[in-house]
């Protein structure tokens, strides 16, 4: 069955096909096509990774998608214990919000349009993850950019959605070119793109892969480096985050499957596909775990401070993708996959919740206008408190196992600092998610009286899939992770990394024990403070807190105004330069073609003048001359015959005499 | 000096004189009988030259014909007063200087040229020499004045008919 | 025995003095009487090549004849227009007659 591998993909594409070109015969039934064609596809790849855990693997090309001289790149997929478990997560999860969506977009006008660019998506996300070279793995990146535009800006007629989608492409593309550069340097120096050429040429071209390169940096390092790059704008790490807050625009589904479960996890599992050659380049790890941390603590604490429900949940997957990056820059790339699996399951429960929320309150997003919704909406707000505590890692519930074991890796590899960042953003995660679920579902109802009336619980379409991922949520960390490093999944995954000669950072039980306990200490302590502060909704507290740090609050509240500098330096300061060539071409061009016409006039002008005086003078003069002389000369005619005869004689007399003293007549 | 040149010297004076006064004298009458005895002169000359027939038809058609005819054309058109009226036009001292020259040069090239027998050949009886020339040698040119003179006549009469008014 | 060139000599005088008369008199008639003249001057010429040249056969004769027959005819034409002249100009001064001048 491994080798219909192929068929993961393909069926999505199908359903692509159908809604695509077909969308206004289906018309309703749109969903039917792609949601079967996800199930199935999702089927295949359950089987496929039951055959993969038993030890199946592929690396097969399918086809020849490009050759051109010594330049080749095929269609090909590899299977792998890694690969494996990214496409089962993509299809699990893609699966439910499939269903999900058909309820949530139910009475939306581009009901095809809108399973045909999911689909399109999850095409695009299976051909990344089961590529077997960077080339059709770069398609697959393109391509779920692409539908990330699609989609964000699904509502195009609304301009901050449009805007929305368009920031997303332009953002990612920065990250794009440091991958394509990336990729040239890697074919350079490997002379081909697919994985396993590549890692299996690491031995022999180690010593051009050490050699210096740019800025003194080893040439392995700079490659790490632009991947890192790359990742950065896909997966919403420092500094190219700036396109997932706003990225909230698009459908609520769509911020559930690609912002929190799948596009964004994207750059991590580059990264980790990636992880023989970034073992070679300490330098980059560490630039990615600097990075990671830092911006899991950053995004951290602006969700703190977030109105909009999507919002916070948002600048929480930037905080969770940080501690994806996190894990693999210290070498613990098994425990950022499945933190990556793990975090799938929470935050797209997390999305959809809020989606509940959302179509319960007719569209009402802001928080302060939510409150008492536990007894309306049961379902919802019982898997999203799963959900949450998942996030704030509470055990035994899936996140505290992935992320303490992250947290465990960065404390043993010594990166203290980056440790205390890690853990302070665990405290942070603890204290907004709750802080989320007590103004929502709890606290006080401010809730507005026209939504009030339509105040329902979701239907089930909408549930079931709530309820299938909380129970994803209660179950996968401790069946997959127990015990911490050791359990099925590690033992599972370990392999990949072990290939990839990754450093074995030795932990003590005594320390993962310690570590794990200061962890729950921490997220229950996250909770309290909200608990007190928000269970009951009419606490002032915060409000002081607040006004005792305006100046904080404030910077905080306006995410450290971090837009409004990227729009500054780059749109305004680049219009500004855009104008000023303007003005020079404008000037300069339309200065020298106007002055050049200008000249030709007046030269014309002058020569016209020249022209008329002095030829038609010299015409006038020559008219002039023959009039003169042949005023003179009719004088000759005098009309009396003897003056002519006289000159007849003359004539004659002259010629004669001529004649005579030439020495004629002699 | 021979009789011969006696008479030559004599008849050239006359007819130069004679000439002069054509040309110069105020009376036109008297011009035209200028001219008559002009001509008489000159057939004298031809008779000198041993060219009687020329010497008579000179007589009969220039004194007898060409005279009489100029003399009808100046009564026909002659005014009877103005005899205070110059002769010559204002051209007279060019044409003049014109005529001079033009005898010095004809009278050189007569001078330079020629060379005089010493014997004068002899000539043939002149009449029936000139007659049988002209039925001979000159027919062609002799019927071409024929037809000329017919012409003339013709041409003349029309010329000087009276006006139908 | 008069040598040739007194009489060439004086064909050229009498030429002379026809060609001033024909130059230079205002009346018509007098014109043709001065071309006369020179008619005269020239079969005079005639007459005396004819009569001195070795080889002559009295062919300068015959051309004097000619000269007088055309110069009769020539006559009778000239005074015809004369007297045109007379009748629409009232004036046989040929120095009032311009109508073709300038």
């Amino acid at each position: 069955m491994v080798e219909m591998v192929w068929l993961v993909p393909v069926l999505p594409l199908v359903g692509v096909v159908i809604n695509g070109l077909f969308g206004h015969k289906t018309g309703h039934g749109a969903h039917k096509v792609a949601i079967a064609a996800t199930g199935l596809s999702a089927a295949v790849a359950l089987v496929i990774f039951v055959q993969v855990v038993v030890g199946a693997s592929l690396d097969r090309d399918i086809y020849t998608w490009v050759a051109a001289g010594e330049f080749a790149a095929p269609i090909g997929f590899l299977v792998d214990p890694l690969s494996s478990v990214m496409m089962l997560v993509v299809t699990v999860v893609g699966f439910l919000i499939h269903v999900y969506s058909a309820g949530y977009m139910h009475d939306d006008p581009g009901y095809p349009r809108f399973f045909t660019y999911m689909n399109l998506f999850m095409v695009s996300m299976l051909v990344l993850v089961l590529a077997n070279n960077y080339l059709l793995m770069f398609l697959g990146w393109e391509g779920v950019g692409l539908c990330s535009y699609l989609l964000i800006g699904y509502w195009y007629e609304k301009k901050s959605a449009s805007d929305a989608g368009k920031k997303a492409f332009v953002v990612n593309r920065i990250g794009d070119a440091g991958v394509l550069l990336a990729m040239f340097l890697i074919w350079r120096t490997f002379g081909s793109l697919k994985f396993t050429e590549v890692f299996d040429g690491i031995g022999g071209a180690k010593a051009v892969l050490m050699r210096p390169s740019v800025l003194g940096l080893t040439l392995v390092t700079v490659i790490c480096l632009l991947l890192f790059v790359g990742a950065t704008g896909k997966s919403a790490q420092l500094p190219l985050y700036v396109w997932l807050p706003d990225a909230m625009e698009g459908p609520t589904p769509v911020s559930a499957l690609i912002h929190a479960a799948t596009m964004v996890t994207a750059g991590v599992y580059m990264v980790a596909r990636s992880a023989p050659l970034f073992n070679l380049a300490p330098t980059a790890l560490l630039v990615v775990a600097v990075v990671g941390a830092v911006t899991a603590f950053f995004a951290a604490t602006i969700a703190c401070v977030q109105t909009d429900i999507k919002r916070v949940v948002a600048y929480s997957t930037i905080s969770q993708l940080g501690y994806m990056f996190l894990g693999c820059g210290v070498g613990a790339y098994a425990s950022a996959i499945f933190h990556l699996g793990t975090h799938a399951f929470f935050k797209a429960l997390l999305f959809l919740g809020c989606g509940s929320v959302i179509h319960a309150l007719s569209g009402e997003q802001d928080m302060r206008r939510m409150g008492q919704l536990k007894e309306k909406l049961p379902r919802t707000s019982r898997t999203f408190l799963w959900a949450s505590l998942a996030n704030a890692g509470i055990i035994p519930l899936a996140g505290f196992w992935s992320k303490d074991e992250i947290l465990a890796a960065t404390f043993a590899g010594h990166h203290y600092l980056l440790w205390a960042l890690g853990s302070a953003g665990a405290l942070m995660t603890a204290f907004y998610m709750f802080r989320l679920y007590y103004t929502v579902f709890e606290g006080k109802n401010n809730v507005d009286h026209h939504a009030a009336h339509h105040l329902h619980e979701s239907p089930p379409v909408m549930t079931v899939p709530l309820l299938i991922l909380g129970g994803c949520t209660l179950v996968v960390g401790w069946l997959f992770g127990f015990p911490p490093d050791h359990g099925l999944y590690h033992r599972f995954v370990g392999s990949v990394f072990e290939e990839a000669g990754t450093a074995e950072h030795a932990i003590s039980l005594v320390l993962t024990v310690v570590l794990a306990v200061v962890a729950t200490l921490i997220a229950l302590a996250g909770i309290g403070l909200a608990k007190a502060w928000y269970k009951t909704g009419d606490n002032p507290a915060p409000a002081r807190f607040a006004e005792q740090f305006r100046g904080l609050y404030t910077t905080v509240l306006n995410k450290y105004w971090v837009d409004e500098f990227y729009i500054a330096i780059f749109v305004t300061f680049g219009k500004k330069v855009c104008r000023a060539l303007w003005g020079v071409d404008a000037g300069v061009v339309d200065g020298a073609v106007n002055g050049a016409g200008w000249l030709t006039v007046a030269i014309s002008r002058v020569s016209a003048l020249f022209d008329f005086r002095f030829v038609d003078g010299l015409v006038n003069r020559i008219a002039d001359v023959i009039q003169g002389g042949s005023q003179s000369l009719r004088k000759i005619q005098t009309g009396v015959i003897q003056n002519y005869l006289l000159a007849m004689s003359v004539a004659v007399l002259l010629v004669t005499v001529i004649y005579m003293a030439m020495g004629g007549g002699r | 000096m021979s009789v011969e040149q006696g008479l030559f010297y004599f008849l050239a004076a006359f007819s130069v004189a004679l000439a002069l006064i054509v040309v110069l004298a105020q009376n036109i009458v008297r011009a035209a009988v200028a001219l008559i005895f002009s001509f008489c002169g000159l057939a004298g000359l031809y008779i000198l030259l041993d060219a009687e027939f020329l010497a008579a038809v000179q007589v009969l058609i220039y004194v007898g014909g060409i005279t009489i005819l100029l003399l009808f054309a100046i009564l026909l058109t002659s005014r009877i007063a103005g005899k205070g009226v110059r002769v010559l036009n204002e051209q007279k001292v060019v044409s003049g200087i014109v005529a001079v020259v033009l005898m010095v040069l004809l009278g050189l090239a007569a001078t330079r040229g020629f060379e005089a027998p010493a014997e004068l050949p002899k000539q043939p009886e002149n009449t029936p020499r000139i007659g049988t020339l002209l039925m001979t040698t000159y027919a062609l040119p002799f019927e071409a004045v024929s037809i000329l003179l017919l012409a003339g006549m013709v041409g003349a009469i029309f010329l000087a008919r009276k006006e139908e008014k | 025995m008069v040598p040739l060139s007194h009489y060439l000599v004086l064909s050229a005088i009498l030429f002379g003095i026809g060609l001033f008369g024909a130059l230079s008199r205002r009346h018509a008639i007098s014109i043709l009487m001065a071309i006369e003249v020179m008619f005269n001057a020239v079969n005079l010429s005639f007459i005396a090549f004819s009569r001195y040249l070795p080889q002559s056969q009295m062919q300068g004769h015959v051309f004097a004849v000619f000269v007088i027959a055309v110069a009769a005819a020539e006559a009778a034409i000239g005074l015809a227009i004369v007297l045109g002249l007379y009748r629409n100009f009232k004036t046989v001064n040929v120095d009032e007659i311009n109508l073709m001048k300038w």
